[in-house]
């Protein structure tokens, strides 16, 4: 293992995003924590409580899955995508990596800034709505797998794109819709049959149910299908970033 | 004298279908200069491309120093350095930051005064601290440099490295050059300035349409496929060559003052005696006498012609 390697591309983009700080953690922090005070402090206040949990604390989980998901994608996808765009990726390639090393670089380097933005986000909840994590350890199981598998996806995206349009395409019309729809700020339950029943094929339903279960103990879904779900995406990613480094896949010409 | 890279039957057929090469065989000497000559899109940069892990090749092995680049790539490639043909930088990074990350990712442990050395030798020290987006493209070039030997390697690939550089950078560089070589690393360059590979290089290689059409030591080549020319001045003008001096195949100047013999410059009986002897025999009389001799451009630009 060239451990160096792993060093240098992980700390080259956690400097990249030191340079960035208001795009990469100041602005999505404060755009979250807009959602907290319109619909947990403001509209939350008239909205009854959904199993047991007021409508303000009840959204927080879901809220901060959201940021996790599209910076964990637009993270990793940009990390990997702009040595492409500009040609620096030669270097990547020249040197003595592999893509294990070149993944864990850059996958890693994305998923702690994730990390960071979730536990940041997390305690600016806390100004705004009252907060109960039940089950910590597994709050923070959900964090870091989350970020990681969805940092991983954002990668698969930064290998694949050739234009910045495709780079924003997944982010934007895929992941968002989801997220809005997976249960963010709702309970499925709620739902009629039918769309309870659409909404068990959008895979974030899961993520969201898992995590808030480790706040509140309320989940849509069991606890067992929400670790199986992640398990399957996180091996589905890895599966394809493997591929694409095997073939060469848009890598090498 | 033992080879450090080996490329047996390289070949590289793009998805579009364009074969770029086809079929190379070459071997780079332990601590030469090798200057690959050939024109724009004769291959030079697909065959850099596939010995330093870029481009995969179609067919064929490449093995550095024992170390087959496709298996064995860390071995391969921890004795590359590469500086590449575009200005490939990382425009928000400072020239520090950027070289300690070149040495960082070939695995080597972090050493803050061989890159101060490097930076030193490339005149970049004072712009340590500097944005590569505030540099020029001269001083960017020794970026790339200063990259590829932040990581202390044994075999260094300049594609073409004077490109858009002034003519005293230029002339800093082969500096570079000689003292890396001085110091045993081998060196593969690619250069439109000829002149450069005449000046530097111990062998010349001539890629033309994916192949190597010529593998050669420099001075070898230089006397075998050089011409020399000798001219004549004429004290008096001359209207047309004597019969007697036509097997010299004699050019005759515009104005008829300057008589010119095209020879070859390894031919054992050039027949410039002769040649002077038949001239006093037709009366012909001499003003001065000089010789010229082809440059490796000359070469260059007759053998890819004869190619084409």
């Amino acid at each position: 293992m060239n451990h160096r390697a792993v060093w240098a591309i992980y700390s080259f983009e956690m400097a990249r995003t030191g340079r960035t700080l208001f795009q990469s953690i100041v602005s999505p922090v404060l755009s979250t924590s807009l959602y907290f005070v319109v619909f947990g402090a403001a509209i939350g206040s008239r909205i009854p409580e959904i199993e047991g949990v007021g409508y303000g604390s009840f959204i927080v989980p879901g809220l901060i899955m959201m940021t996790l998901l599209t910076q964990s994608v637009m993270n990793a996808s940009f990390g990997i995508y702009f040595p492409r765009f500009v040609g620096t990726i030669f270097e990547i390639l020249s040197a003595p990596v592999s893509a294990l090393e070149i993944t864990l670089g850059y996958v890693g380097a994305a998923a702690t800034k994730s990390i960071i933005l979730g536990l940041i986000i997390l305690a600016t909840a806390g100004f705004f709505v009252p907060l109960k994590i039940a089950h910590p350890l597994w709050m923070l199981a959900f964090l870091v797998f989350t970020s990681v598998t969805f940092s991983l996806l954002g990668f698969i995206i930064g290998l694949w794109a050739e234009g910045f349009e495709k780079l924003q395409i997944i982010p934007l019309l895929i992941i968002t819709p989801l997220t809005f729809l997976g249960g963010s700020f709702y309970s499925i339950n709620v739902l009629p049959p039918f769309w309870q029943a659409v909404s068990l094929a959008n895979p974030i339903v899961y993520l969201v149910s898992g995590f808030r279960w480790s706040f509140y103990e309320v989940a849509d879904v069991s606890l067992t299908v929400s670790v199986a779900m992640i398990a399957v995406f996180l091996v589905a990613c890895l599966a394809i970033v493997w591929w694409f480094f095997k073939t060469g896949y848009k890598i090498k010409k | 004298m033992q080879s450090i890279l080996s490329i047996k039957n390289v070949s590289k057929t793009y998805a579009s279908g364009f074969q770029a090469l086809k079929s190379i065989d070459l071997e780079i000497r332990r601590g030469e200069i090798f200057a690959l000559l050939g024109p724009n899109g004769a291959g030079k940069t697909t065959l850099i491309g596939i010995v330093c892990g870029i481009v995969k090749a179609s067919s064929g092995t490449v093995t550095v120093d024992g170390h087959d680049n496709v298996r064995d790539y860390r071995g391969a490639r921890e004795m590359i350095g590469l500086v590449p043909q575009e200005l490939h930088t990382d425009s928000f990074e400072t020239v520090w930051a950027t070289c300690t990350f070149s040495r960082g990712l070939f695995g080597k442990p972090a050493n803050p005064a061989f890159v101060e050395k490097v930076l030193k030798d490339v005149s970049l020290w004072d712009k340590k601290d500097s944005k590569i987006m505030t540099l020029s493209g001269g001083m960017k070039r020794r970026v790339l440099i200063a990259k590829a030997l932040a990581h202390e390697p044994d075999i260094l690939f300049l594609d073409e490295p004077t490109a858009g550089v002034d003519v005293e950078l230029r002339k800093d560089m082969w500096e570079v050059v000689r003292a890396l070589r001085a110091k045993g690393v081998t060196i593969i360059l690619t250069t439109h300035y000829i002149e450069e590979a005449e000046l530097m290089a111990d062998r010349v290689g001539v890629i033309n349409k994916g192949e190597l059409i010529l593998v050669e030591d420099k001075a070898e080549l230089m006397r075998k496929l050089g011409k020399k020319q000798m001219t004549f001045e004429l004290q008096q003008k001359l209207d047309a060559v004597p019969e007697a001096l036509a097997p010299y195949k004699l050019a005759l100047a515009a104005d008829g003052r300057a008589l010119t013999y095209t020879y070859e410059a390894q031919g054992e009986h050039r027949g410039v005696t002769r040649l002077v002897e038949e001239l006093l025999r037709q009366n012909i009389r001499l003003k001065d006498i000089a010789t010229t001799q082809s440059s490796l451009e000359d070469i260059f630009v007759d053998l890819v012609r004869k190619d084409g």
